[in-house]
């Protein structure tokens, strides 16, 4: 089970988030000059990532607000979680190393004060090499 | 019934060839899809210079991961006529294949708990029998009978409203289903190559001519893919998408019982399924983890909530231990259906898809596949099941009948 740092409310259980899919999926531009191969591709077609995966999260039974997090659907590791809107963190390897330096910045952030997608490090779990994890974080 | 004893089988089954160089055909994925794919290769269309990889051992991921169930009551003429002819084949196969797996013919039932799925239910029925599969609504009382084990009292949460039966429908014993196919192809000249994992394609313009492994590089003419939960990682080696999704869908054992499950339960809406395996565990389903996962375990509260719809399903399972739970990796379409045929590669096929429903197809999927490798096009049965139902919109839509929501 995973938990989930809600920018908003704070580490919390899977059960109260409502998985969103891939993110940054954009709408199409110009939806008029779609052709069938181009409409598929937006209704139908989406990364199935073997590895770091930015993906859309909405904290249905807290603050009902969707945010976004870059997670590994491989260890289901989670590396980042960054506001809508915000660009997709770079790389995952970095957002694990500044992991446990970081641990301080426990997803009490606001809406308002989004995190940069620098320090992307309210992740609710770490690297393998930090030892003050959180139990069970990376479940 | 449940007492039958397990068949013996042999110390070697297959061989373990080292890969050639070469092959007419190289299947990707040693599953049931994968073996079942290269039989009817052999068998029907005379192909035998042909190879199965498998990344790790033979039938190691999802084939050994199901929780056994065969069906064929689903709604759609395409569906129903794929799933009816896999199920007629699953009826003549250990014959045919000199391996008994036990099949065991003692009947689905699925749940209705609420009136919607009353009436849902009650159409499919209808759908099944214009469609020549065999079907029945039963009322609670009936349900009773057929599964004394049951609580059809009606001061719980969701009671039991009546009842979907498939008679015909049934289980089989998974890993024998996987021995037997592999039997019977390296009988047939078939190499089952394990521990060779797939780490790219070679293409000459826009047609695959080769397999890179981890084992060497493999010069072919035809690929085809049976990777289940890991089709779009491979898709994405040779160069284009699949509408696919991945997510863990998980299953658990109890201990061993004395026979109390006489037939197949299972239920859409409070969401588990329950049989009783030939040893004697309840073999219990949940449904899918809702994010997109490859890590081959699923959710604690998945199974909190199987868990808690089965005991007041089945009162007396309270006591029962769980023996272990695992998890597959599911390749679920926004249609629920799968997708078999062509590539946008030539050379290259795809049979992926099943989601939560490959075991039970795969007799099916693998003849229809082994025709469209063999001959270039679709077979009449897989034809509506192609990768361009997702731009002409000529979608499936099976969610009702996929039994787990996904």
């Amino acid at each position: 089970m995973l938990l989930i740092s809600c920018p908003n409310c704070g580490s919390r259980d899977e059960t109260e988030f409502h998985y969103g899919g891939q993110a940054h999926v954009a709408y199409p531009e110009n939806p008029n000059e779609l052709n069938d191969r181009e409409w598929a591709e937006f209704l139908f077609y989406r990364d199935n990532t073997k590895g770091a995966f930015a993906e859309r999260w909405l904290h249905s039974t807290g603050c009902r607000q969707w945010f976004n997090m870059l997670r590994d659907t491989v260890t289901y590791e989670i590396h980042a979680i960054y506001p809508m809107g915000a660009p997709r963190p770079d790389a995952a390897a970095p957002a694990r190393e500044s992991g446990t330096a970081s641990l301080a910045a426990d997803s009490t952030t606001t809406g308002t004060a989004a995190p940069s997608t620098a320090t992307t490090s309210i992740a609710a779990s770490t690297s393998s090499a930090s030892i003050t994890a959180p139990e069970g974080a990376t479940k | 019934m449940m007492a039958d004893q397990l068949p013996e089988h042999p110390d070697f089954l297959w061989r373990n060839p080292e890969p050639k160089s070469s092959y007419d055909a190289v299947i990707v994925g040693g599953g049931g899809h994968g073996l079942a794919t290269a039989y009817f290769l052999a068998k029907n269309h005379g192909m035998t210079n042909i190879a199965v990889l498998e990344k790790g051992w033979l039938a190691g991921g999802n084939m050994a991961r199901n929780t056994t169930i065969i069906r064929s009551n689903y709604l759609w003429d395409e569906s129903a006529a794929i799933y009816e002819h896999a199920l007629k084949l699953w009826e003549v196969l250990p014959e045919q294949l000199e391996y008994d797996f036990l099949f065991s013919q003692r009947g689905v039932m699925n749940l209705a708990h609420t009136l919607g799925d009353v009436r849902e239910s009650m159409r499919r029925v209808g759908a099944n029998k214009l469609n020549g599969v065999d079907a029945e609504w039963l009322d609670p009382q009936q349900v009773k009978e057929l599964c004394p084990i049951l609580n059809i009292n009606d001061n719980i949460r969701y009671p039991v409203m009546g009842a979907t039966y498939q008679p015909r429908a049934g289980i089989a014993k998974h890993d024998h289903v996987a021995w037997a196919f592999a039997r019977k192809c390296d009988e047939l000249g078939v190499d089952i190559i394990q521990n060779c994992e797939v780490t790219g394609f070679i293409k000459d313009g826009n047609r695959v001519t080769g397999v890179k492994t981890n084992r060497g590089t493999i010069n072919t003419e035809k690929v085809g893919l049976c990777a289940a939960g890991h089709s779009s990682v491979l898709a994405e080696m040779a160069g284009f998408r699949l509408p696919i999704q991945s997510h863990p869908l998980q299953a658990l054992v109890s201990e061993l019982h004395e026979p109390v499950h006489p037939t197949v339960v299972m239920s859409n809406h409070v969401h588990v399924y329950v049989s009783q395996a030939h040893k004697g565990e309840l073999v219990m389903g949940a449904g899918v983890d809702s994010y997109n996962g490859y890590g081959q375990r699923g959710s604690f509260h998945v199974i909190e909530h199987q868990m808690a719809a089965a005991v007041e399903l089945f009162p007396i399972f309270a006591r029962a231990h769980v023996l272990r739970t695992w998890g597959g990796i599911v390749d679920t379409t926004l249609d629920a259906s799968p997708i078999v045929g062509t590539t946008p590669v030539d050379n290259m096929f795809v049979n992926c898809g099943w989601g939560t429903g490959g075991f039970k197809g795969t007799p099916a999927a693998g003849l229809t596949f082994a025709h469209t490798i063999a001959t270039g096009t679709p077979h009449e049965l897989n034809k509506p099941f192609a990768l361009e139902r997702f731009e002409t919109g000529a979608l499936i839509d099976e969610h009702g009948a996929a039994a787990v929501a996904h």
